[in-house]
Order: C-alpha cells, then sequence, then structure tokens
C-alpha cells in the first residue's frame, strides 16, 4: 500500500481507564490492505513543544466501516495533548509505515502484551482470527487499570490476564503466567510491550524452540528510513525500526538472551 | 508566471529547492508522497569509502523546535552507492548530489574518484562539517588551514561542481568560506548542525549515546541565516543557504540574505511533501510582487 500523508477526522475519542483513550478515526483513504504490526506517524497540533510527529501502532481498522483505530497512553506532552481530541478534530497522519507480523505458515499462536504495547495485537489476533489461526492472548499490566478491551480480545482467542498487584486475572509478569506450565502446542510467539517483557518472552520462545516477533518501539524522527534515528543493533548490524521493523524476529536481534 | 531556474556553477536548477543531506535518504524514500523530479536537486545521504555503522542508539532527541542527531554518518560506503542505489536513482529528472565524508583526506579523494565515474552525479557537497564522528568531519571544518588542504586535495580529482557544506561551529564562518573559495571550491552550502546536548534530569544522563550531537530545526533558523548572509557577503561563489528552513518565508529569507539555492532538512521528517509546497509558495511570492525570476529576490535585502 502506497504510503500517503492524509488527514483524517476523529469520530471518537473514548476514554478506556486512567490513562489509555481509544481515538476511532475516518479518512477517504482505502484501510484494506494495512497490516497488522504498521504504525501512523501522527503529527500533534497546537502543541508547540512537540517538534517532531508521534509514532503510533495500529490498534485495529474495521474494513467494512474504513476506520482507523489508535490505543494510546498518556505519556508525555503529545500524547497527552492527543488524549484531548473532541470529536470532530482533524488528526494529520502518515501511514501506513513498516513491516507487520508474519503469519504465513502459523497453525497457533500466542500473543503476548504489556502495558500499552498490547496496542498493536488486537489486530493482530483479528487477521489471525480470519485465517482461522488459534490464538491464545495473554494481556499483562501493573493493575487492572491497564488491562483495557478484554472483551475484544476475547473475540478472537483465548485471553488470559496477568496484574503484577493481582487487581485482575493472575498475579506477577505476564512471563510467569500459569499458561506457560504446559506445552499448548504454539508454534509462533509474538510479543509487544516494554522490553524487558519482551527480552523474557523471546528467552521462553528461544528455550522452547518456537519462532518469535516482537514489535520496537524506538525513538523516532521521520518513520520512513530517511533520518537513521530509531536503529536497532541486528546480526545485519544497525537497520531502521521503522522500515525494517518495526516487528523484528528475534533471531535477527542481538538481544543478549 | 516568474522563472524559478537558478544556476549554481554549472549546475542548472529548475527551482532553488533542494533537500539536505541525511534528511532524505536517497530519494525513494520519498517517492509515495511527491515527484522527486519536481526538485531543484536532492542530497543524497552522507557517503564514505567504507561501511559505517554509526553511532549507538539513541542518537536521537526531541528538543524545543528542532531535534538532535547523533547518527555518525551510517551509510554503506561509496561501492555500495555505486552499485546498488545509483542504478534506483539516476532516472531521477533533478540533479543528485553525493555528500562525501570521510576522516582522512585520502578517504575523500578516493570517494570523489569513484564517484566521477557516474554520469548522472553532476556535484558533490564536501562535508567537512559533520559534528558527530570522532575522526575527521568537523575537525576540516573548524580551521581554515584544514577546510582549505582537504578543499584542494578534492578540487584536484574532482573537475564538476565542488559545494563544500560548512560548520557553524566556528568563530568566524566567512573566514572558513573564504579559505575554500580560494582553493577552488564552486559554491559553499550552510550551515551543518550546530552542536548541542540534551539530560534526562531522572536518569541524569545525556539523551544521546554520544553526550552530544548536532541540533537542527527552526530552532537554529536564525543563526543559519544569520551566517549565510555573512558568507554571501564575503564571498564571490554562489551559496546555498539552509537550517531550519520549515516554509516558503523562511526559504524566501534565505535567498533575501544572499543565497542562490536553499535546502529542506528537517522539516522533511514532519512532513515529505514540504519541499512542493516550498517550491509552490517561492513561485506564488514571486508572481504576486511582481517579480519575473527568482533573481529578482537573492541578496536583495535592503539594510
Amino acid at each position: 500500500m502506497k504510503k500517503s500523508i492524509t488527514d483524517f477526522t476523529v469520530l471518537s475519542n473514548t476514554r478506556l481507564s486512567s490513562t489509555q483513550f481509544l481515538l476511532e478515526l475516518s479518512s477517504d483513504i482505502l484501510l484494506n490492505d494495512v497490516l497488522p504490526g504498521q504504525f501512523v506517524n501522527v503529527k500533534v497540533e497546537d502543541s508547540p513543544q512537540t517538534f517532531l510527529r508521534r509514532p503510533f501502532s495500529i490498534h485495529s481498522v474495521d474494513a467494512k466501516r474504513n476506520v482507523l483505530f489508535l490505543l494510546i497512553k498518556e505519556m508525555g506532552i503529545g500524547s497527552t495533548k492527543l488524549a484531548s481530541l473532541q470529536k470532530g478534530s482533524n488528526l494529520n497522519l502518515i501511514l501506513p509505515l513498516g513491516n507487520s507480523f508474519s503469519f504465513g505458515n502459523v497453525k497457533k499462536a500466542i500473543l503476548i502484551g504489556g502495558g500499552c504495547g498490547v496496542a498493536p495485537l488486537l489486530f493482530l489476533a483479528k487477521k489471525l482470527h480470519e485465517k482461522d489461526i488459534h490464538c491464545d492472548i495473554l494481556l499483562g499490566g501493573r493493575s487492572s487499570d491497564d488491562i483495557v478491551e478484554v472483551e475484544e480480545y476475547q473475540k478472537y482467542g483465548t485471553t488470559h490476564i496477568t496484574t503484577e498487584d493481582g487487581s485482575l486475572g493472575e498475579k506477577g509478569l505476564v512471563t510467569k503466567h500459569s499458561i506457560f506450565n504446559s506445552n499448548k502446542g504454539w508454534d509462533m510467539v509474538y510479543s509487544c510491550g516494554p522490553e524487558p517483557m519482551m527480552k523474557s518472552v523471546a528467552m521462553y520462545a528461544k528455550q522452547n524452540e518456537i519462532e518469535c516477533e516482537v514489535s520496537l518501539e524506538n525513538t523516532m524522527a521521520c518513520g520512513i528510513g530517511s533520518c537513521l534515528c530509531c536503529v536497532t543493533d541486528t546480526i545485519d548490524g544497525n537497520i531502521c525500526v521503522c522500515t525494517e521493523g518495526p516487528v523484528f524476529n528475534i533471531k535477527r536481534l542481538k538481544w543478549q538472551i | 508566471m516568474a522563472d524559478l531556474n537558478v544556476r549554481i556553477h554549472n549546475l542548472l536548477l529548475k527551482n532553488p529547492v533542494m533537500t539536505a543531506s541525511g534528511t532524505f535518504g536517497y530519494g525513494p524514500e520519498f517517492e509515495d508522497f511527491i515527484d522527486i523530479g519536481a526538485l531543484g536537486g536532492i542530497v543524497v545521504k552522507g557517503t564514505t569509502l567504507e561501511p559505517r555503522q554509526g553511532n549507538s542508539y539513541p542518537r536521537m532527541a526531541e528538543t524545543p523546535a528542532g531535534m538532535l542527531n547523533a547518527v555518525g554518518l551510517q551509510n554503506k560506503g561509496v561501492d555500495y552507492f555505486i552499485n546498488s542505489i545509483y542504478p534506483l536513482i539516476q532516472h531521477y529528472n533533478t540533479n543528485i548530489i553525493v555528500n562525501v565524508s570521510g576522516s582522512l583526506v585520502e578517504d575523500y579523494i578516493k570517494v570523489c574518484e569513484k564517484l566521477s565515474a557516474l554520469k548522472n552525479i553532476p556535484a558533490i557537497e564536501l562535508n567537512i562539517s559533520c559534528p558527530n564522528v570522532k575522526e575527521g568531519g568537523m575537525a576540516f571544518g573548524t580551521s581554515c588551514a584544514a577546510a582549505a588542504t582537504v578543499t584542494k586535495a578534492v578540487r584536484n580529482v574532482w573537475p564538476k561542481t565542488l559545494i563544500v557544506k560548512l560548520s557553524p561551529n566556528v568563530t568566524n564562518i566567512a573566514e572558513i568560506a573564504k579559505s575554500v573559495e580560494d582553493e577552488g571550491a564552486d559554491a559553499v552550502s550552510l550551515i551543518n548542525t550546530l552542536l548541542g546536548m540534551a539530560i534526562n534530569i531522572d536518569t541524569r544522563k545525556p539523551l544521546l549515546s554520544t553526550v552530544t550531537g548536532g541540533l537542527s530545526g527552526p530552532a537554529i533558523k536564525p543563526v543559519a541565516l544569520r551566517m549565510v548572509w555573512q558568507v554571501a557577503k564575503a564571498v564571490k561563489i554562489p551559496v546555498v543557504g539552509m537550517g531550519g528552513i520549515s516554509n516558503a518565508k523562511d526559504a524566501i529569507e534565505f535567498l533575501l540574505a544572499g543565497a542562490s539555492a536553499i535546502q529542506v532538512g528537517t522539516a522533511n521528517f514532519i512532513d515529505p511533501a514540504i519541499t512542493i509546497s516550498i517550491i509552490k509558495g517561492i513561485e506564488e511570492y514571486l508572481d504576486k510582487n511582481h517579480f519575473s525570476s527568482v533573481y529578482d529576490i537573492i541578496g536583495k535585502l535592503e539594510c
């Protein structure tokens, strides 16, 4: 799909937790070919302190209605500004950017998301479901406040929850969930979340000889491979997360796991 | 409609808008957004003799009205450019200028010798101003003697248009400009990034892996404009102005200050189609003010 700079209209801005909100966006461009794992680079208007665009994973696409969803956590000035967007506001996006999760020969997968890193996993779960690929979905957070849209995930796979404080689901870290106590026959692990969590997930996958893809979130300027700022160290040297990622097979990364 | 053509030595530009090295990749990155052939020229990513991995992550920090970068000339080397990139871009209906970087004078010479075989590279931009490499780079651009030495050496092997890109991290940029003019530079381009830094007060660590990096964006525009004005008064060769240009008004300011052409850098990151708006804006300004050519405003600052 050709990349474009497009004005979207905010159809809704829904508060999902104390820090997370969901933007529903529409425009004239067809979103049929957007892939799970891809991201958009958002221009934050009327915000003098945010100079660069802000990259966000595509949370989901409703192809029938041609609308796009972004799940955003208020972290800094840019995201806080976006949190205040009203229905009917304009939002300028560059999209679709980056590669996507691969699911060519996958038969049974587990999707592991931590915090707001779950954002691209809903779209992925939806695509896997369309292809009749069974998936377990494991959502982790610090507390119940971090866990949102559980019923959405449940539509596409068996959903499990952990929280560090035990306020929802099992207590503890995602990677300590009881689901890992027995072999579930997964042939693919997808993960997105804080890097230490993804590294633990990658270690599990490596030890159990399961393919594993992770979505990285490096600081970006351009999002289209021209500034070379968002690089990650790989077996092929420093490469751009924005164009050769954000999704990487862990075999390509030089993580010490 | 006003005539937008400008000339930089033997380089004919259909308009004065080029893209700055390191902000436009090699061109294909922008093909989805603009017609590359509509530009006056593109300056491709800094190219060195050997492949370079650049600096470690993090290499970028957002700052008020700008950003710091410490990419460190990551590129796959001149041979890769010749064999794998040039075939993809040589058809562009615009001037393709290669930014040549190095750590040793001999490296610059070897890169230029290799590039001279490429028919559709009418000019190089000699980068003696990169602040993000340990050796060479900016070191060549911060003393008149070193700038003169590297310019002279390259002039001997590069018969086509030679643009020398200057560092703003000097006491007197006009003196450096005169030194490279004396050694045969056909034009100068300025400014490269200003050396800066940023700190995370929670971790008490620098935001860049290299501690310091190059500041770009609107934050540096007034400094860049002043330097372009000073250099344009000091030299007879054309000046290519850059530094924070984000719209047509900015570009026109640089032209008025004495730049014969301008480069758009960091603004490409925020709006990959900005160059086209800038070209249109310059044209509208000329027409509105009844100027028949862009030359009617170049260096026409009244003060």
